[in-house]
């Protein structure tokens, strides 16, 4: 046992899990966002990928790297806007427009790399994020978050700005509003149309940054498959969020330290008498949230009109 | 005099180009039709070996080369008999995950040539099999990364343990324990061959632990040794370039022996289903330890002799590396 408290107690173990964590937060809280308005977006692995190819092709081209994630950012927002169009002006089902909005997104993006770079032989790359240094001063945490790259601080920061612009703004009350009872938006003169389509616009902004996380800070190339499901695992952590900024951050953190600690377990030999297949590590992050998850969820309390067309005038 | 010597020089000239047509009528004609499927993009490290081969064929106009990359296990049966239907005379692509599938439609065209990459046996009588026997220069690779390691801690991550990531994997430790029995070894996979950041994790909790050099089979590895200031050795492809302090030296494969003997047998007409894995070994310069380049004079004299020995001694044959092909384990 002491072998895992070694482990978990080391500071280098921090610094994994939140650098795992940073693209968990951005998508997290973008799927959250969307949803607090009424909108489940599956489009969001494809989303990330989007984000991921355009921010690195921007600083590729010659833009600086906050310049790169301006652009991931535009890129998630088009690509929520065409979301919103199909399932909030249409009502058509978010689920199948969420899907084939990932299928085309990652698509996209796979052509227009090989289209840019039709006959590279290795990946091209870019100077990434540098760790920001001066942090380690800060007492108790600052090794952990001296070696993180300001991408990560700013996810780190946007929780409470999203938390609290949704709580004590009279935009964050619409949108809360637009996801709990739209009549209500409606009442209030909104445009319940408007609310959501900014929303859901918003939160796949956030989305594209937490792809081009991948390719702007985590590494410094694109890969066609790089995303690898991690924008899966956003939508189940909103659930384990019960929907509410704060618990998304303590979910994307949790599943960030299993994974954090299987990569860890799986090479240490000492640890456990049997040797268990590398398969079973790679498994137990998964299987932990879906053990949270079902703990979370009994409580949970998701938007009243999640996945509720608004139709005006319909009752 | 001269008039004579330009007459002789003409005749010849004409005799010559006479005599190269004659023999070979059919030389411009002979140009076959090649197509690849690949179920990753051409950057990944396996597949871009066989589509750099091939367009060097291409290059030297012995072939016409059309290819798909990226196609999932599910469509790679259709995109097969696409290319079989549109007359190509030899298809090259990666049977691992569609055994079943790609034999089948070998079966279905007797008159195309395959040529697929695969861990199983060639198939009659048009199913040939290849796959990158490079524990050779791994075993090398891996006496260079026992007699550099100060800490005597080795780490190695995969993508998946299947036999062509294992044998490597295993002669590179042999060829370590070779150097230094003492030398001990960390393995991670991270079930994905596509995921540098997670690769890189995994090298990060490698290096946290002691490791002082890395086994870089995949993307994202050298990129974690370069950040914390430690070794990587290369695998497949030459990833010093990229890295000119951290990557020490790299098993190469070279898949030109491989495609320009079937290119030949095709030609012949002579192309019959059987095991190519010989042409990816380094007697038939199908596999080679890399240049040392920006190590040259960092590495030990000694280590370097010893490595040249082994070398020469496979060379000759009078030392043969071990395939294992059993999931390696830390230790």
């Amino acid at each position: 046992m002491s072998e895992l408290y070694d482990i978990v107690a080391s500071s280098a173990f921090w610094i994994a899990v939140l650098r795992i964590a940073t693209p968990l937060i951005f998508g997290t809280l973008g799927v959250l966002l969307c949803e607090r308005a009424g909108v489940l977006n599956l489009g969001i692995e494809g989303i990330m990928v989007a984000g991921a190819f355009t921010g690195w092709l921007a600083v590729f081209q010659g833009a600086d790297l906050w310049t790169g994630v301006l652009v991931a950012a535009m890129v998630g927002a088009l690509l929520g806007l065409v979301h919103a169009s199909l399932t909030v002006w249409l009502g058509v089902s978010q689920h199948v427009s969420g899907l084939g909005l990932t299928l085309l997104a990652a698509s996209l993006a796979a052509y227009a790399y090989r289209v840019s770079f039709p006959t590279v032989s290795s990946p091209p790359t870019i100077e990434a994020f540098a760790p920001l240094e001066a942090l380690s001063a800060v007492p108790l945490i600052g090794p952990a978050l001296g070696a993180q790259t300001a991408m990560t601080i700013l996810a780190l920061m946007l929780v409470p700005i999203v938390g609290w612009t949704l709580q004590r703004t009279p935009a964050g009350l619409a949108v809360r509003m637009a996801g709990e009872n739209p009549a209500a938006v409606e009442a209030q003169g909104l445009s319940v149309l408007a609310v959501r389509t900014s929303a859901v616009m918003a939160g796949s902004a956030l989305m594209g940054v937490a792809g081009a996380f991948l390719t702007l800070s985590a590494f410094n190339a694109f890969f066609f498959n790089m995303v690898n499901g991690r924008g899966w695992i956003c939508v189940a952590l909103v659930v384990f969020a019960s929907w509410r900024p704060g618990k998304a951050l303590l979910g994307a953190l949790l599943f960030a330290a299993f994974d954090a600690l299987q990569l860890r377990l799986q090479q240490s030999s000492g640890l456990l008498p049997v040797t268990l297949p590398y398969q079973l590590y790679l498994m137990l992050p998964y299987l932990l949230s879906i053990v949270a998850l079902v703990v979370m969820a009994r409580r949970a309390a998701y938007p009243q009109a999640l996945m509720k067309p608004y139709r005006k005038g319909e009752r | 005099m001269t008039r004579s010597i330009r007459r002789r020089l003409l005749a010849t000239g004409l005799a010559l180009a006479a005599s190269s047509l004659l023999p070979f009528p059919a030389a411009a004609a002979s140009k076959i039709k090649v197509a690849a499927i690949y179920t990753v993009p051409v950057e990944q490290q396996w597949v871009s070996r066989i589509h750099k081969a091939l367009e060097a064929a291409k290059a030297r106009n012995e072939i016409d080369y059309v290819f798909s990359e990226n196609v999932a296990n599910a469509d790679y049966e259709r995109v097969m008999r696409q290319y079989a239907e549109s007359g190509n005379t030899l298809i090259v692509g990666e049977a691992f995950a569609v055994e079943a599938a790609a034999r089948k439609v070998a079966r279905d065209y007797p008159g195309t040539a395959f040529l697929l990459g695969s861990s199983g046996k060639a198939q009659a009588p048009n199913f040939s099999v290849f796959d990158n026997y490079i524990q050779e220069p791994a075993y090398l690779t891996g006496m260079i990364a026992g007699g550099i390691s100060k800490s005597g801690k080795i780490g190695m991550v995969g993508g998946y343990p299947i036999p062509e990531v294992n044998r490597l994997m295993h002669a590179f430790m042999a060829g370590a324990l070779e150097v230094n029995p003492k030398v001990s070894f960390t393995v991670s996979f991270i079930g994905s061959w596509f995921d540098p950041p997670k690769a890189k994790e995994a090298a990060f909790a490698m290096i946290d632990k002691g490791v002082d050099v890395l086994y870089a089979e995949r993307f994202g590895v050298s990129d974690a040794a370069r950040e914390r200031g430690v070794l990587a050795i290369g695998n497949v492809i030459d990833t010093q370039p990229q890295y000119p302090d951290t990557v020490v030296a790299s098993a190469l494969w070279h898949m030109e022996p491989t495609v320009s003997a079937a290119i030949a047998a095709v030609r012949a007409g002579k192309f019959v289903a059987e095991d190519y894995g010989k042409y990816s070994t380094q007697r038939f310069g199908g596999a080679s330890l890399a240049p040392l380049g920006t190590f040259e004079k960092k590495i030990p004299a000694a280590l370097m002799a010893k490595v040249k020995a082994r070398e020469k001694a496979i060379l000759e044959g009078s030392f043969i590396v071990k395939v294992v092909e059993t999931e390696p384990k830390s230790n």
